[in-house]
């Protein structure tokens, strides 16, 4: 009895080092790539990467001016195109949440979100740039968008599943369509949770390359419009980083950093909006 | 909190959008192209130097490799391209337009290695052997013979190629064919093979790159890039005998041997040719037009700036690492510019 | 009342409408993939799945290589993540002090943040000569065995399966641990008040939570089957099927990226789309398995599962 019990406390303490060393082997390769990019790129950061443009090999001074604002536009686009949809349909499926067809877009929008963005690369190729012979911010923009779609939908479901029955019923009962029982009660309730989902979606394409090199292409110069090709920093890091030149090299570096630095960005943003609406219902 | 979230991201939007308009030129027209990675610098160059003259056209050219060039200037989504390797008749042919192709800079293909000896020289039919899979190890009897007195280790060879598909790679495999009967029917030559052995890299520099990480491998670049990455390129044997390693003017040389029999489309390989000094893996790098383009005020640019490219932009090449063209040819090309529609 | 049907009526078929998009989306993708693949599926047929020749220059191509590397790597990840996953989750909801929960949440999550470009150069420039190294560190008898034969390279499958692992944790991980702590005290105070050992307690909880876990895992796996930049820059980009780890192989995404931007011809082009929609259905298989594997598990379960699981499943 007493070395039975004795081995089970010793696999016990074995399993507790076990997830203890987890977390470590985890943690290992997180501070090596973080130390490496940083160590590479802040040699790199400086006010004219961020404000003047790329410069030809050979030239000093280059920036990623348009890359950044590039990425700023997409991910705005992609956003303009994802956050209706993806509300709408979240709100479809908690609402009407066992209908056959709420399976079914649940179905979809799984399988959406496991799609890998080079497929939907191709797609938007097919779709968004062939028909009209050209590369365009907008067809970068449709393929994070479809890209998005997925997540939103489905935290905005799972947020409004959240929110008590006793809400909404409330406010029916009070004699308020579904519309307005949603939009003025139970949406402001789950808020905080489709702003992270929101957030959390932009952390996910901002970063994506694949996608883009068949669709926005990429662009040496600030765009104008819409319907031509735009910068976008994962492809001009991945375009300067294949190159001989040292100068390109530090600067796809600093690109590097910058870009982990914005999905850092949106993930902060996402836990801290969370914490501080919620501190806020609890309050009202 | 949420109000203030919405004045935020308005905020965002009207600072993005000031920024994007604000920035560019007021009616700046664009052009875009794309295709090889190897003239990629001194486009990049020549695109920044002709915006200065010209402030009103901006010329946006996005290195996707040699056949990507190719492929979107057949369906239309971009108004030039460029390629290291001319196109095919059949890929012609498929174009719903008449494609010119017009010789911009010279380039050469190396044989890189990752070897403790100071130099080796190659042979065109070692080479294809070597990347047939028929010689696997440094020490073999052909690559000694080649190399009197150099040590060579009994070192495995990890070759290397390019992944994607790249004109760099149809200039490597258009000499392995001429040189190799046995490469021309196994393998072919084409931006993109299949190779009988080796490892995949992408781009010259990832080529580059792993040859520089792995001892006793071989792989082929750009001479512009084996120069900046500061790694090891090999002396070839051309077609008369002599070895000669890779330099502006052997180069040069390679395609003033050329210029005597050049044909009117300027489809021609020079990899191989006769010559003393002239080095055999040369090619010449091509700006692809459409003949009669929709679009003519942007073709009237483009030879413009093809007018300027080939006599002005010249004087930019070997600081860059690039091999002028020889006069001879920049006059038959000054000529043909003409076939290009402009209005 | 009338009135209110008919808001109610047009708010379900407002929504419904933005719903129904998702799936004219899924469904477009299935189409436009088919359509531009169709000239390569008419040539080869089923065939493409089990050919070997991938040939641009006499048009011959097949899949099977790059179904075999996507397969490989992605399993091996997946081999490799899991326990360290549920490790980690373990760690986080059961075993750690609460002031260092939400740091270490917040660690995990930086691992999903890093860019897969970044993640491949990383891998480029750290992973593969550490890899190199210890592949060349193996005594001979070991590199004898078919899964360990071939030169140290560095580039190849067991570098593409590290990188995936790293990519991968993060997803698994989160899964499980938001899975742990819906696990109703009750059950865990039950265990302890019988006696058990932290280890017997926590796997009664994993069990528990095991539908949603699964889920969990088959999310990663599909994390990793489709990840394109970081695994093209250090797999070795070598269409072949080996046993071996230490061999350089390709994937389907990898192939994909490399070569769509360039292929010229009709079939070369439709094979590449041919390639991804292969792609796509194993994804979609992959999906679908993890949701049958969710829902017989939860009707087997003898305690009914706590809609917060089935939700987050």
């Amino acid at each position: 009895m007493r070395s039975s019990a004795s081995r089970r406390k010793l696999l016990s303490s074995a399993f507790v080092v076990f997830c203890a060393a987890a977390v470590v082997v985890a943690l290992i390769p997180l501070a090596f790539i973080l130390f490496f990019v940083a160590a590479r790129g802040l040699s790199g950061l400086n006010l004219q990467f961020f404000t003047r443009m790329p410069v030809p090999v050979g030239e000093s001074g280059g920036g990623m001016a348009n890359a950044i604002v590039g990425t700023l536009v997409l991910a705005g686009l992609a956003a303009l195109m994802a956050l209706p949809i993806g509300i709408a349909s979240g709100i479809y499926m908690s609402e009407y949440a066992r209908s056959r067809f709420a399976g079914a877009v649940r179905f979809a929008a799984d399988t959406l979100n496991g799609v890998p963005s080079i497929v939907i690369g191709v797609f938007a190729y097919g779709v968004a740039v062939l028909p009209f012979r050209q590369f365009s911010a907008l067809a970068g923009g449709f393929a994070l968008g479809v890209m998005m779609i997925p997540i939103i939908a489905r935290t905005t479901e799972e947020l409004l599943l959240l929110v008590p029955g006793s809400m909404r019923e409330g406010a029916l009962a009070l004699g308020a369509t579904r519309a307005r029982a949603v939009f003025t009660v139970v949406l402001p309730a789950a808020l905080p949770g489709i702003v992270t989902g929101a957030l959390l979606a932009l952390a996910r394409i901002a970063g994506e390359t694949a996608p883009l090199l068949f669709t926005a292409f990429n662009n040496r110069f600030f765009t104008t419009k819409l319907t031509e090709p735009i910068s976008s920093l994962p492809v001009q890091v991945f375009t300067y980083a294949l190159s001989p030149y040292e100068d390109w090299q530090r600067q796809a570096w600093a690109g590097a950093l910058v870009l982990v630095l914005i999905v850092l960005a949106c993930s902060l943003a996402a836990r801290i909006a969370t914490r501080r609406l919620e501190r806020m219902h609890a309050r009202g | 909190m949420t109000e203030s979230i919405r004045r935020y991201c308005r905020w965002l939007a009207c600072a993005a959008v000031a920024a994007v308009s604000g920035a560019s030129a007021a009616a700046a027209v664009q052009i875009h192209g794309a295709g090889a990675t190897f003239p990629y610098p001194i486009y990049s160059k020549w695109f920044a130097e002709f915006n200065k003259l010209r402030s009103d056209v901006e010329i946006n050219y996005q290195s996707l490799g040699s056949g990507a060039g190719i492929r979107q200037l057949t369906k239309g989504t971009v108004f030039f391209g460029a390629s290291d390797g001319p196109m095919t008749d059949e890929q012609l042919r498929a174009a719903p337009e008449r494609i010119l192709h017009f010789p911009t800079v010279l380039g050469a293909v190396v044989p890189i290695y990752n070897l403790p000896v100071a130099s080796l020289t190659f042979s065109g039919p070692v080479l294809a052997d070597i990347y047939l899979g028929k010689i696997t190890k440094w020490s073999d009897r052909a690559i000694v013979a080649l190399n009197p007195g150099v040590e060579l280790p009994s070192l495995e060879i990890t070759v290397v190629h390019r992944a994607e598909g790249s004109g760099t790679t149809y200039i490597w495999t258009d000499y392995l064919a001429k040189v190799s009967s046995d490469f021309k029917d196994t393998v072919g030559v084409a931006q993109a093979v299949r190779w009988p052995t080796g490892l995949g890299a992408r781009g010259n520099e990832g080529v580059a790159g792993v040859v520089k990480q792995t001892r006793g491998s071989i792989g082929y670049v750009e001479m512009v890039v084996a120069i900046h990455s500061g790694i090891a390129y090999g002396a070839v044997v051309n077609s008369a005998g002599n070895a000669v390693k890779a330099t502006t003017e052997s180069v040069t040389s390679a395609a003033a041997e050329i210029a005597r029999v050049m044909p009117s489309d300027f489809r021609v390989s020079i990899t191989n040719v006769s010559g003393k000094s002239a080095y055999p893996i040369a090619s010449f790098s091509w700006l692809l037009l459409v003949e009669d383009s929709r679009n003519k005020p942007a073709a009237k640019i483009m030879v413009e700036f093809l007018k300027w490219a080939l006599t002005e932009g010249q004087k930019f090449a070997p600081s860059l690492g690039y091999a002028p063209l020889p006069d001879s040819v920049v006059r038959l090309e000054m000529a043909a510019l003409a076939r290009v529609k402009t209005s | 009342m009338r009135r209110k049907g008919r808001a109610d009526l047009g708010f379900r078929c407002t929504t419904g409408a933005f719903a129904s998009l998702v799936v004219v989306i899924v469904c477009a993708i299935a189409v436009v993939l088919v359509m531009d693949a169709w000239t390569s599926i008419q040539k080869f047929g089923l065939a493409f799945w089990y050919t070997s020749v991938w040939n641009p220059v006499t048009g011959e191509f097949g899949a099977l290589p790059f179904i075999w590397g996507t397969l490989y790597s992605s399993v091996l990840a997946l081999l490799i993540a899991t326990p360290i996953s549920l490790g980690i989750a373990v760690f986080i909801s059961e075993l750690a002090p609460e002031w260092l929960q939400q740091p270490l949440v917040f660690l995990t999550e930086l691992l999903a943040a890093i860019p897969s470009i970044v993640y491949g150069l990383w891998g480029v420039f750290v992973l593969v000569p550490a890899v190199r190294w210890a592949e060349g560190s193996l005594p001979d008898r070991v590199r004898e065995l078919p899964f360990f034969a071939g030169p140290p390279l560095g580039l190849g499958l067991l570098s593409a399966a590290l990188i995936l692992a790293i990519m991968v944790i993060p997803f698994t991980a989160s899964v499980a641990r938001e899975l742990l702590k819906t696990v109703p005290a009750a059950q865990r105070e039950g265990a302890y008040a019988l006696g058990a050992t932290r280890f017997e307690a926590i796997r009664a909880a994993l069990f528990y939570a095991r539908s949603g876990i699964i889920a969990g895992i088959m999310l990663g796996f599909g994390r990793a089957l489709g990840e394109t930049m970081a695994v093209t820059m250090v797999i070795g980009n070598s269409p072949q099927v080996s046993l071996s780890m230490f061999a350089p192989h390709y994937t389907m995404a990898a192939v994909i990226a490399n070569e769509f931007a360039e292929a010229s011809d009709e079939l070369y082009l439709s094979a590449l789309v041919e390639i991804g929609l292969v792609l796509f259905l194993v994804t979609l298989v992959v999906n679908t398995l993890s949701r049958v594997l969710i829902w017989t598990m939860s009707r087997s379960a003898t305690a009914a599962l706590e809609p917060d699981v089935a939700a987050a499943a």
